[in-house]
Protein backbone atom coordinates (compact mmCIF):
# COMPACT_ATOMS: atom_id res chain seq x y z
CA UNK A 1 0.00 0.00 0.00
CA UNK A 2 1.28 3.62 -0.96
CA UNK A 3 1.95 5.81 1.95
CA UNK A 4 1.17 3.34 4.47
CA UNK A 5 3.60 4.41 6.88
CA UNK A 6 0.80 7.41 7.58
CA UNK A 7 -2.31 5.50 6.99
CA UNK A 8 -1.18 3.36 9.29
CA UNK A 9 0.66 5.91 11.60
CA UNK A 10 -3.00 7.51 11.93
CA UNK A 11 -4.94 4.64 13.20
CA UNK A 12 -2.69 3.40 15.43
CA UNK A 13 -2.47 7.35 17.18
CA UNK A 14 -6.50 7.12 17.10
CA UNK A 15 -7.19 3.67 18.81
CA UNK A 16 -3.58 4.38 21.09
CA UNK A 17 -4.66 7.52 22.52
CA UNK A 18 -8.14 5.66 23.38
CA UNK A 19 -6.83 3.04 24.50
CA UNK A 20 -4.49 4.96 26.71
CA UNK A 21 -6.88 7.41 28.32
CA UNK A 22 -9.36 4.28 29.02
CA UNK A 23 -6.26 2.41 30.83
CA UNK A 24 -5.26 5.68 32.65
CA UNK A 25 -9.06 6.19 33.66
CA UNK A 26 -9.65 3.04 34.99
CA UNK A 27 -6.37 3.01 36.93
CA UNK A 28 -7.34 6.03 38.50
CA UNK A 29 -10.37 4.74 39.42
CA UNK A 30 -8.97 1.46 41.23
CA UNK A 31 -6.54 3.19 43.00
CA UNK A 32 -9.26 6.61 44.29
CA UNK A 33 -12.00 3.97 45.08
CA UNK A 34 -10.11 1.99 47.99
CA UNK A 35 -10.89 5.19 50.23
CA UNK A 36 -14.40 5.55 49.02
CA UNK A 37 -17.65 3.73 50.58
CA UNK A 38 -20.12 1.54 48.57
CA UNK A 39 -22.29 3.75 49.69
CA UNK A 40 -20.48 6.66 47.48
CA UNK A 41 -20.71 5.04 44.23
CA UNK A 42 -23.84 6.48 42.94
CA UNK A 43 -23.98 4.80 39.56
CA UNK A 44 -24.01 0.88 41.44
CA UNK B 1 -31.04 42.76 56.64
CA UNK B 2 -33.10 45.24 54.89
CA UNK B 3 -31.36 46.75 52.05
CA UNK B 4 -32.13 50.51 52.55
CA UNK B 5 -32.50 51.71 48.82
CA UNK B 6 -31.25 55.06 50.07
CA UNK B 7 -27.82 53.55 51.74
CA UNK B 8 -27.51 51.40 48.15
CA UNK B 9 -24.50 53.39 46.03
CA UNK B 10 -25.41 53.99 42.44
CA UNK B 11 -23.73 51.80 39.89
CA UNK B 12 -22.24 55.43 38.19
CA UNK B 13 -20.53 55.87 41.53
CA UNK B 14 -19.33 52.34 42.10
CA UNK B 15 -17.90 52.30 38.47
CA UNK B 16 -16.31 56.42 38.82
CA UNK B 17 -14.37 55.07 42.46
CA UNK B 18 -13.21 51.60 41.12
CA UNK B 19 -11.83 53.56 37.92
CA UNK B 20 -9.80 56.59 39.97
CA UNK B 21 -8.90 53.84 42.68
CA UNK B 22 -6.87 52.05 39.72
CA UNK B 23 -5.59 55.12 37.93
CA UNK B 24 -4.40 56.15 41.27
CA UNK B 25 -2.68 53.25 42.06
CA UNK B 26 -0.70 53.59 38.28
CA UNK B 27 0.13 56.94 39.15
CA UNK B 28 1.64 56.74 42.22
CA UNK B 29 3.39 52.94 40.99
CA UNK B 30 4.00 54.41 37.76
CA UNK B 31 4.00 50.61 36.59
CA UNK B 32 2.94 51.41 33.24
CA UNK B 33 5.24 54.40 32.35
CA UNK B 34 8.30 53.31 33.89
CA UNK B 35 8.05 49.46 33.09
CA UNK B 36 5.58 48.40 30.60
CA UNK B 37 6.28 51.13 27.75
CA UNK B 38 9.95 50.90 27.95
CA UNK B 39 9.47 47.10 27.27
CA UNK B 40 6.83 47.78 24.21
CA UNK B 41 9.24 50.34 22.73
CA UNK B 42 12.02 47.54 23.22
CA UNK B 43 10.05 44.99 21.91
CA UNK B 44 9.31 47.25 18.91
CA UNK B 45 13.23 47.40 18.19
CA UNK B 46 13.63 43.41 18.84
CA UNK B 47 11.20 43.53 15.80
CA UNK B 48 13.81 45.52 13.69
CA UNK B 49 16.30 43.61 14.46
CA UNK B 50 14.99 39.88 13.67
CA UNK B 51 12.91 40.90 10.62
CA UNK B 52 16.23 42.75 9.33
CA UNK B 53 14.37 44.45 6.14
CA UNK B 54 12.82 47.96 5.78
CA UNK B 55 10.24 47.31 3.48
CA UNK B 56 8.92 44.23 5.28
CA UNK B 57 9.17 46.14 8.65
CA UNK B 58 7.09 48.67 6.70
CA UNK B 59 4.97 46.25 5.43
CA UNK B 60 4.18 44.43 8.59
CA UNK B 61 3.89 47.47 11.11
CA UNK B 62 0.27 47.17 11.44
CA UNK B 63 1.16 43.77 13.31
CA UNK B 64 3.73 44.41 15.09
CA UNK B 65 2.10 47.18 16.72
CA UNK B 66 -0.65 44.65 17.84
CA UNK B 67 1.32 41.78 18.81
CA UNK B 68 3.63 44.39 20.76
CA UNK B 69 0.30 45.31 22.79
CA UNK B 70 -1.23 41.74 23.10
CA UNK B 71 2.46 40.97 24.94
CA UNK B 72 2.29 43.75 27.23
CA UNK B 73 -1.34 43.63 28.08
CA UNK B 74 -0.47 40.33 29.94
CA UNK B 75 1.91 42.60 32.09
CA UNK B 76 -0.76 45.36 32.81
CA UNK B 77 -3.95 42.97 33.42
CA UNK B 78 -1.91 40.82 36.37
CA UNK B 79 -0.69 44.36 37.84
CA UNK B 80 -3.95 45.36 37.35
CA UNK B 81 -5.37 42.76 39.58
CA UNK B 82 -2.27 41.81 41.90
CA UNK B 83 -2.97 44.59 44.19
CA UNK B 84 -6.46 43.27 44.51
CA UNK B 85 -6.15 40.52 45.22
CA UNK B 86 -2.79 41.42 47.80
CA UNK B 87 -5.11 43.20 50.03
CA UNK B 88 -8.05 41.35 49.82
CA UNK B 89 -10.31 44.17 48.17
CA UNK B 90 -12.07 42.15 45.54
CA UNK B 91 -13.53 39.79 48.48
CA UNK B 92 -14.36 42.79 50.66
CA UNK B 93 -16.34 44.25 47.99
CA UNK B 94 -18.23 41.26 47.45
CA UNK B 95 -19.09 41.12 50.98
CA UNK B 96 -20.47 44.47 51.05
CA UNK B 97 -23.06 44.05 48.42
CA UNK B 98 -21.57 45.70 45.36
CA UNK B 99 -22.74 45.64 42.15
CA UNK B 100 -19.99 43.73 40.67
CA UNK B 101 -20.68 44.00 36.98
CA UNK B 102 -19.79 48.01 38.29
CA UNK B 103 -16.65 47.02 39.14
CA UNK B 104 -15.52 45.23 35.80
CA UNK B 105 -17.01 48.28 34.01
CA UNK B 106 -14.89 50.89 36.06
CA UNK B 107 -11.49 48.28 36.29
CA UNK B 108 -11.83 47.33 32.42
CA UNK B 109 -12.36 51.56 31.76
CA UNK B 110 -8.97 52.18 33.70
CA UNK B 111 -7.57 49.25 31.94
CA UNK B 112 -8.53 50.93 28.69
CA UNK B 113 -6.82 54.39 29.96
CA UNK B 114 -3.83 52.44 29.98
CA UNK B 115 -3.66 50.33 27.14
CA UNK B 116 -4.37 53.45 24.80
CA UNK B 117 -1.73 55.19 26.29
CA UNK B 118 0.14 51.76 25.49
CA UNK B 119 -1.09 52.20 21.67
CA UNK B 120 0.00 55.78 21.76
CA UNK B 121 3.28 54.95 21.83
CA UNK B 122 3.51 51.85 19.97
CA UNK B 123 2.58 53.84 16.78
CA UNK B 124 4.15 56.60 17.57
CA UNK B 125 7.16 53.95 17.35
CA UNK B 126 6.19 51.98 14.50
CA UNK B 127 6.23 55.88 12.63
CA UNK B 128 9.31 56.68 13.63
CA UNK B 129 11.29 53.23 13.22
CA UNK B 130 9.06 51.73 11.18
CA UNK B 131 8.73 54.73 8.59
CA UNK B 132 5.05 54.42 8.00
CA UNK B 133 2.77 57.65 6.79
CA UNK B 134 -0.66 58.10 8.18
CA UNK B 135 -3.03 60.15 6.09
CA UNK B 136 -5.94 62.43 7.41
CA UNK B 137 -8.38 59.51 6.41
CA UNK B 138 -6.11 57.07 7.93
CA UNK B 139 -5.76 59.17 11.05
CA UNK B 140 -9.44 58.81 11.90
CA UNK B 141 -9.65 55.38 10.90
CA UNK B 142 -6.61 54.56 13.25
CA UNK B 143 -8.18 56.52 16.37
CA UNK B 144 -11.27 55.01 15.68
CA UNK B 145 -9.71 51.27 15.15
CA UNK B 146 -7.52 51.91 18.50
CA UNK B 147 -10.56 52.97 20.29
CA UNK B 148 -12.60 49.66 19.34
CA UNK B 149 -10.01 47.44 19.77
CA UNK B 150 -8.73 48.68 23.44
CA UNK B 151 -12.27 48.17 24.71
CA UNK B 152 -12.53 44.67 23.38
CA UNK B 153 -9.20 43.94 25.14
CA UNK B 154 -9.87 45.92 28.21
CA UNK B 155 -13.38 43.74 28.83
CA UNK B 156 -11.70 40.41 28.23
CA UNK B 157 -8.26 41.22 30.10
CA UNK B 158 -10.92 42.39 33.15
CA UNK B 159 -12.59 39.62 33.04
CA UNK B 160 -9.43 36.88 32.32
CA UNK B 161 -7.76 38.78 35.15
CA UNK B 162 -10.17 38.69 37.62
CA UNK B 163 -10.53 34.77 37.03
CA UNK B 164 -6.76 34.07 37.32
CA UNK B 165 -6.49 36.85 39.90
CA UNK B 166 -4.67 35.38 43.06
CA UNK B 167 -4.02 32.05 41.55
CA UNK B 168 -0.97 30.33 41.49
CA UNK B 169 0.80 29.96 38.01
CA UNK B 170 -1.19 32.76 37.03
CA UNK B 171 1.70 33.85 34.94
CA UNK B 172 1.40 31.32 32.59
CA UNK B 173 -2.61 30.82 32.42
CA UNK B 174 -3.62 34.00 31.88
CA UNK B 175 -1.90 34.54 28.32
CA UNK B 176 -3.10 30.95 27.76
CA UNK B 177 -6.61 31.62 28.08
CA UNK B 178 -5.69 35.03 26.69
CA UNK B 179 -4.62 34.91 23.41
CA UNK B 180 -7.32 32.72 21.78
CA UNK B 181 -9.68 34.78 23.35
CA UNK B 182 -7.94 38.30 21.32
CA UNK B 183 -6.86 36.15 18.41
CA UNK B 184 -10.35 38.35 16.75
CA UNK B 185 -8.84 41.75 18.22
CA UNK B 186 -5.75 40.98 16.67
CA UNK B 187 -6.74 39.94 13.04
CA UNK B 188 -9.47 42.80 13.20
CA UNK B 189 -6.95 45.59 14.54
CA UNK B 190 -3.93 44.61 12.37
CA UNK B 191 -6.09 44.53 9.04
CA UNK B 192 -7.81 48.10 10.39
CA UNK B 193 -4.06 49.44 10.74
CA UNK B 194 -2.60 48.18 8.04
CA UNK B 195 -5.61 49.98 5.91
CA UNK B 196 -5.10 53.24 7.84
CA UNK B 197 -1.01 52.90 7.39
CA UNK B 198 -1.78 51.83 3.63
CA UNK B 199 0.40 49.22 3.87
CA UNK B 200 0.59 46.41 1.19
CA UNK B 201 -1.45 49.47 -0.92
CA UNK B 202 -4.04 48.55 1.19
CA UNK B 203 -6.96 51.19 0.68
CA UNK B 204 -8.73 53.23 4.08
CA UNK B 205 -11.89 52.33 3.22
CA UNK B 206 -11.26 48.84 3.43
CA UNK B 207 -10.29 49.37 7.31
CA UNK B 208 -13.91 49.96 8.26
CA UNK B 209 -15.12 46.84 7.78
CA UNK B 210 -12.76 44.94 10.30
CA UNK B 211 -13.95 48.29 12.51
CA UNK B 212 -17.36 46.56 12.62
CA UNK B 213 -15.51 43.56 13.91
CA UNK B 214 -13.88 45.32 16.65
CA UNK B 215 -17.10 46.72 17.92
CA UNK B 216 -19.19 43.65 17.58
CA UNK B 217 -16.53 42.02 19.95
CA UNK B 218 -16.27 44.27 22.18
CA UNK B 219 -19.92 44.36 22.71
CA UNK B 220 -20.44 40.90 22.86
CA UNK B 221 -17.09 40.85 25.78
CA UNK B 222 -18.62 43.86 27.47
CA UNK B 223 -22.27 42.13 27.97
CA UNK B 224 -20.90 38.74 28.73
CA UNK B 225 -17.83 40.09 30.64
CA UNK B 226 -20.19 42.52 33.03
CA UNK B 227 -22.29 38.97 33.37
CA UNK B 228 -19.30 36.38 34.25
CA UNK B 229 -17.67 38.82 36.65
CA UNK B 230 -19.90 38.74 38.84
CA UNK B 231 -20.50 35.29 38.80
CA UNK B 232 -16.29 35.28 39.34
CA UNK B 233 -16.04 36.75 42.41
CA UNK B 234 -18.92 35.62 43.59
CA UNK B 235 -17.72 32.35 45.38
CA UNK C 1 -17.87 -12.88 40.59
CA UNK C 2 -19.40 -9.39 40.37
CA UNK C 3 -17.40 -8.53 43.23
CA UNK C 4 -13.86 -9.84 41.29
CA UNK C 5 -15.47 -7.22 38.25
CA UNK C 6 -16.10 -4.57 41.07
CA UNK C 7 -12.19 -4.66 42.14
CA UNK C 8 -10.81 -4.84 38.34
CA UNK C 9 -13.19 -1.96 37.72
CA UNK C 10 -15.08 0.35 40.36
CA UNK C 11 -16.72 2.43 38.04
CA UNK C 12 -18.54 -0.18 35.47
CA UNK C 13 -22.09 -1.02 35.50
CA UNK C 14 -23.92 -3.37 33.08
CA UNK C 15 -24.61 -0.52 30.88
CA UNK C 16 -20.98 0.38 30.77
CA UNK C 17 -20.04 -3.24 29.86
CA UNK C 18 -23.01 -3.14 26.61
CA UNK C 19 -21.85 -0.09 25.64
CA UNK C 20 -17.98 -1.16 25.99
CA UNK C 21 -18.74 -4.06 23.97
CA UNK C 22 -20.42 -2.50 21.46
CA UNK C 23 -17.84 0.00 20.60
CA UNK C 24 -14.87 -2.73 20.61
CA UNK C 25 -16.97 -4.90 17.66
CA UNK C 26 -17.83 -1.47 16.00
CA UNK C 27 -14.67 -0.20 15.89
CA UNK C 28 -13.36 -3.23 15.21
CA UNK C 29 -15.33 -3.66 12.14
CA UNK C 30 -14.39 -0.06 10.92
CA UNK C 31 -10.76 -0.63 11.11
CA UNK C 32 -11.13 -3.76 8.87
CA UNK C 33 -13.29 -2.09 6.35
CA UNK C 34 -11.23 1.10 6.57
CA UNK C 35 -8.17 -0.16 6.03
CA UNK C 36 -8.13 -3.53 3.79
CA UNK C 37 -12.18 -3.77 2.41
CA UNK C 38 -13.37 -0.48 1.79
CA UNK C 39 -12.27 0.49 -1.97
CA UNK C 40 -9.25 3.40 -2.63
CA UNK C 41 -10.74 7.10 -3.44
CA UNK C 42 -10.41 7.66 -7.38
CA UNK C 43 -8.73 10.50 -7.03
CA UNK C 44 -6.92 10.03 -3.54
CA UNK C 45 -5.83 6.37 -3.56
CA UNK C 46 -5.14 5.17 -0.31
CA UNK C 47 -4.76 8.11 1.61
CA UNK C 48 -8.09 8.01 1.68
CA UNK C 49 -8.32 5.54 4.34
CA UNK C 50 -7.14 8.28 6.95
CA UNK C 51 -10.60 9.54 6.67
CA UNK C 52 -12.64 6.79 8.32
CA UNK C 53 -10.53 8.01 11.65
CA UNK C 54 -10.22 11.32 11.31
CA UNK C 55 -13.72 12.63 9.81
CA UNK C 56 -15.65 10.54 13.40
CA UNK C 57 -12.40 12.34 15.15
CA UNK C 58 -13.93 16.07 14.57
CA UNK C 59 -17.18 15.20 14.94
CA UNK C 60 -16.73 13.64 18.28
CA UNK C 61 -14.23 16.79 19.40
CA UNK C 62 -16.84 19.02 18.19
CA UNK C 63 -19.62 17.17 20.33
CA UNK C 64 -17.39 16.64 23.32
CA UNK C 65 -17.30 20.56 23.46
CA UNK C 66 -21.30 21.03 22.49
CA UNK C 67 -21.61 18.56 25.76
CA UNK C 68 -19.14 20.74 27.84
CA UNK C 69 -21.06 23.47 27.38
CA UNK C 70 -24.43 22.58 28.07
CA UNK C 71 -23.60 20.73 31.07
CA UNK C 72 -21.16 23.97 32.28
CA UNK C 73 -24.51 26.04 31.36
CA UNK C 74 -27.06 23.35 33.57
CA UNK C 75 -24.42 23.41 36.58
CA UNK C 76 -24.73 27.61 36.12
CA UNK C 77 -28.52 27.46 35.84
CA UNK C 78 -29.57 24.34 38.48
CA UNK C 79 -30.19 25.81 41.65
CA UNK C 80 -28.25 22.90 43.84
CA UNK C 81 -25.73 23.64 41.59
CA UNK C 82 -25.42 19.46 41.16
CA UNK C 83 -21.90 18.71 40.72
CA UNK C 84 -22.01 16.05 38.52
CA UNK C 85 -22.84 18.82 35.84
CA UNK C 86 -19.55 20.07 36.44
CA UNK C 87 -18.05 16.30 36.56
CA UNK C 88 -19.50 15.96 32.78
CA UNK C 89 -18.51 19.06 31.67
CA UNK C 90 -14.95 17.95 33.31
CA UNK C 91 -14.90 14.66 31.96
CA UNK C 92 -16.31 15.50 28.09
CA UNK C 93 -13.38 18.00 28.28
CA UNK C 94 -10.92 15.89 28.65
CA UNK C 95 -12.29 13.55 26.22
CA UNK C 96 -12.52 16.23 23.66
CA UNK C 97 -9.33 17.50 24.38
CA UNK C 98 -8.03 14.03 23.15
CA UNK C 99 -9.85 13.63 20.16
CA UNK C 100 -9.08 17.24 18.92
CA UNK C 101 -5.81 16.32 19.01
CA UNK C 102 -6.48 13.12 17.09
CA UNK C 103 -8.43 14.84 14.55
CA UNK C 104 -4.83 17.44 14.24
CA UNK C 105 -2.82 14.83 13.56
CA UNK C 106 -4.58 12.77 11.70
CA UNK C 107 -5.93 15.63 9.92
CA UNK C 108 -1.85 16.81 9.38
CA UNK C 109 -1.23 13.17 7.94
CA UNK C 110 -3.91 13.49 5.46
CA UNK C 111 -3.30 16.60 4.25
CA UNK C 112 0.54 15.73 3.73
CA UNK C 113 -0.70 12.97 1.28
CA UNK C 114 -3.45 14.74 -0.42
CA UNK C 115 -2.47 18.75 -0.43
CA UNK C 116 1.93 18.03 -0.31
CA UNK C 117 1.21 20.21 3.34
CA UNK C 118 1.27 19.00 7.08
CA UNK C 119 -0.91 22.13 7.44
CA UNK C 120 -3.19 25.13 5.67
CA UNK C 121 -4.92 28.15 7.02
CA UNK C 122 -7.81 27.22 6.34
CA UNK C 123 -10.73 28.43 8.63
CA UNK C 124 -11.86 25.08 9.60
CA UNK C 125 -8.42 23.82 10.46
CA UNK C 126 -7.38 27.27 12.09
CA UNK C 127 -10.73 27.39 14.56
CA UNK C 128 -10.13 23.72 15.72
CA UNK C 129 -6.70 24.30 16.36
CA UNK C 130 -7.96 27.44 18.87
CA UNK C 131 -10.50 25.32 19.72
CA UNK C 132 -7.91 22.86 20.82
CA UNK C 133 -5.95 25.19 22.57
CA UNK C 134 -9.10 26.72 24.31
CA UNK C 135 -9.88 23.46 25.95
CA UNK C 136 -6.69 23.01 27.08
CA UNK C 137 -6.79 26.20 29.10
CA UNK C 138 -10.29 25.26 30.01
CA UNK C 139 -8.42 22.20 31.60
CA UNK C 140 -5.47 23.88 32.98
CA UNK C 141 -8.50 25.89 34.86
CA UNK C 142 -9.64 23.07 36.46
CA UNK C 143 -6.58 22.00 37.91
CA UNK C 144 -6.34 25.89 39.98
CA UNK C 145 -6.51 25.47 43.34
CA UNK C 146 -9.75 25.87 45.45
CA UNK C 147 -12.75 24.20 46.48
CA UNK C 148 -14.72 21.97 44.12
CA UNK C 149 -17.67 24.54 43.97
CA UNK C 150 -14.87 27.29 42.85
CA UNK C 151 -13.64 24.73 40.47
CA UNK C 152 -16.94 24.38 39.15
CA UNK C 153 -17.79 28.03 38.83
CA UNK C 154 -14.95 29.22 37.17
CA UNK C 155 -14.94 26.25 34.55
CA UNK C 156 -18.32 26.75 34.02
CA UNK C 157 -17.80 30.62 33.10
CA UNK C 158 -15.09 29.53 30.95
CA UNK C 159 -16.64 27.12 28.90
CA UNK C 160 -19.52 29.68 28.75
CA UNK C 161 -17.02 32.32 27.10
CA UNK C 162 -15.67 29.99 24.69
CA UNK C 163 -19.10 29.15 23.58
CA UNK C 164 -18.88 33.06 22.70
CA UNK C 165 -15.56 33.00 21.62
CA UNK C 166 -15.01 30.21 19.56
CA UNK C 167 -17.79 31.90 16.74
CA UNK C 168 -16.02 34.89 16.76
CA UNK C 169 -12.65 33.21 15.87
CA UNK C 170 -13.65 31.18 13.28
CA UNK C 171 -15.79 34.58 11.22
CA UNK C 172 -12.36 36.46 11.80
CA UNK C 173 -10.90 33.63 10.63
CA UNK C 174 -12.79 33.49 7.45
CA UNK C 175 -12.96 37.00 6.79
CA UNK C 176 -9.30 37.02 6.97
CA UNK C 177 -8.40 34.14 4.61
CA UNK C 178 -11.23 35.69 2.02
CA UNK C 179 -8.85 38.32 1.55
CA UNK C 180 -5.92 36.15 -0.01
CA UNK C 181 -7.86 35.40 -3.54
CA UNK C 182 -5.61 32.46 -4.42
CA UNK C 183 -5.65 30.33 -1.34
CA UNK C 184 -8.43 27.83 -2.65
CA UNK C 185 -10.03 25.84 0.53
CA UNK C 186 -8.66 22.61 0.08
CA UNK C 187 -10.92 20.60 2.06
CA UNK C 188 -9.64 16.33 1.95
CA UNK C 189 -13.16 15.38 2.33
CA UNK C 190 -13.88 17.67 -0.04
CA UNK C 191 -13.53 15.96 -3.55
CA UNK C 192 -14.03 12.10 -2.05
CA UNK C 193 -16.76 10.10 -4.03
CA UNK C 194 -18.02 8.10 -1.89
CA UNK C 195 -19.62 4.98 -3.03
CA UNK C 196 -22.14 2.72 -0.88
CA UNK C 197 -19.06 0.48 1.64
CA UNK C 198 -17.28 3.90 1.83
CA UNK C 199 -20.39 6.05 3.34
CA UNK C 200 -21.24 2.71 5.54
CA UNK C 201 -17.69 2.67 6.53
CA UNK C 202 -17.77 6.19 7.78
CA UNK C 203 -21.56 6.51 9.44
CA UNK C 204 -20.07 3.12 11.53
CA UNK C 205 -16.98 4.88 12.53
CA UNK C 206 -19.24 8.15 13.65
CA UNK C 207 -21.08 5.59 15.79
CA UNK C 208 -18.06 3.54 17.25
CA UNK C 209 -16.36 6.61 18.26
CA UNK C 210 -19.55 8.27 19.79
CA UNK C 211 -19.93 4.58 21.64
CA UNK C 212 -16.05 5.32 22.52
CA UNK C 213 -17.05 8.95 23.49
CA UNK C 214 -20.32 7.57 26.06
CA UNK C 215 -17.59 4.86 27.68
CA UNK C 216 -14.68 7.28 28.18
CA UNK C 217 -17.20 10.24 29.76
CA UNK C 218 -19.20 7.93 31.57
CA UNK C 219 -16.16 6.35 33.22
CA UNK C 220 -14.02 9.56 33.73
CA UNK C 221 -16.82 11.26 35.33
CA UNK C 222 -17.15 8.32 38.59
CA UNK C 223 -13.69 8.40 38.67
CA UNK C 224 -14.03 12.07 39.19
CA UNK C 225 -16.32 11.34 41.79
CA UNK C 226 -14.35 8.94 43.11
CA UNK C 227 -11.18 11.31 43.52
CA UNK C 228 -13.29 14.53 44.68
CA UNK C 229 -14.73 12.15 47.79
CA UNK C 230 -11.31 10.98 48.49
CA UNK C 231 -10.04 13.87 48.59
CA UNK C 232 -12.72 15.64 50.86
CA UNK C 233 -12.55 12.45 52.89
CA UNK C 234 -8.72 13.14 53.31
CA UNK C 235 -9.40 16.83 54.21
CA UNK C 236 -11.75 15.64 56.22
CA UNK C 237 -9.48 13.31 58.49
CA UNK C 238 -6.87 15.83 58.55
CA UNK C 239 -9.29 18.21 60.23
CA UNK C 240 -10.05 15.94 62.62
CA UNK C 241 -6.79 14.55 63.13
CA UNK C 242 -5.83 18.51 64.07
CA UNK C 243 -8.72 18.93 65.94
CA UNK C 244 -7.73 15.93 68.29
CA UNK C 245 -4.56 17.20 68.27
CA UNK C 246 -5.75 20.46 69.73
CA UNK C 247 -7.72 18.76 72.36
CA UNK C 248 -5.25 16.89 73.81
CA UNK C 249 -2.85 19.55 74.81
Amino acid sequence: MKDAGFIFGSYIVTLGAILMFAVATLRRARDSSQSVDEKDKTWL
Amino acid sequence: MKSDPSARVSKGKVVTAVFLKDIQIELRSRVVTNQVLPFAGLVMVMFAFALDNDDVLQRVAGGLVWLATLFSLFIIVQRSFAIDTADGALDSLRVAGIDLSAVFFGKAIALAIKLIALEIVLICSAVLLYRVDVSATGLVLLVTCVFCATSGLAFVGTLYGGLTAGAKGRETLLPLLLLPVVAPVLIAATRATEAAFGSGGAQTSEGWAWIGLLAVFAAVFGVGGSLAFGSLIDE
Amino acid sequence: MSQVLQRTSPTGTRATKVIGALAILVMAWVVVSGLILSPQDVVQGESVRIMYVHVPSAWIAYLAFIFTAVASASWLISKKHSMGFDRFAGASAEVGVMFMAITLITGSLWGRLTWGEFWQWDPRLTTTAFLFVTYVGYLAVRRLEGSVEQRARRSAVVAMLAVLEIPLVHFSVVLWRSLHQGATVLNPNGDVKMDDLMLFTLFSGVVGFTLVFVWLVLHRQRTMLLVDVANRRGLDAAIAARQSEGSVN
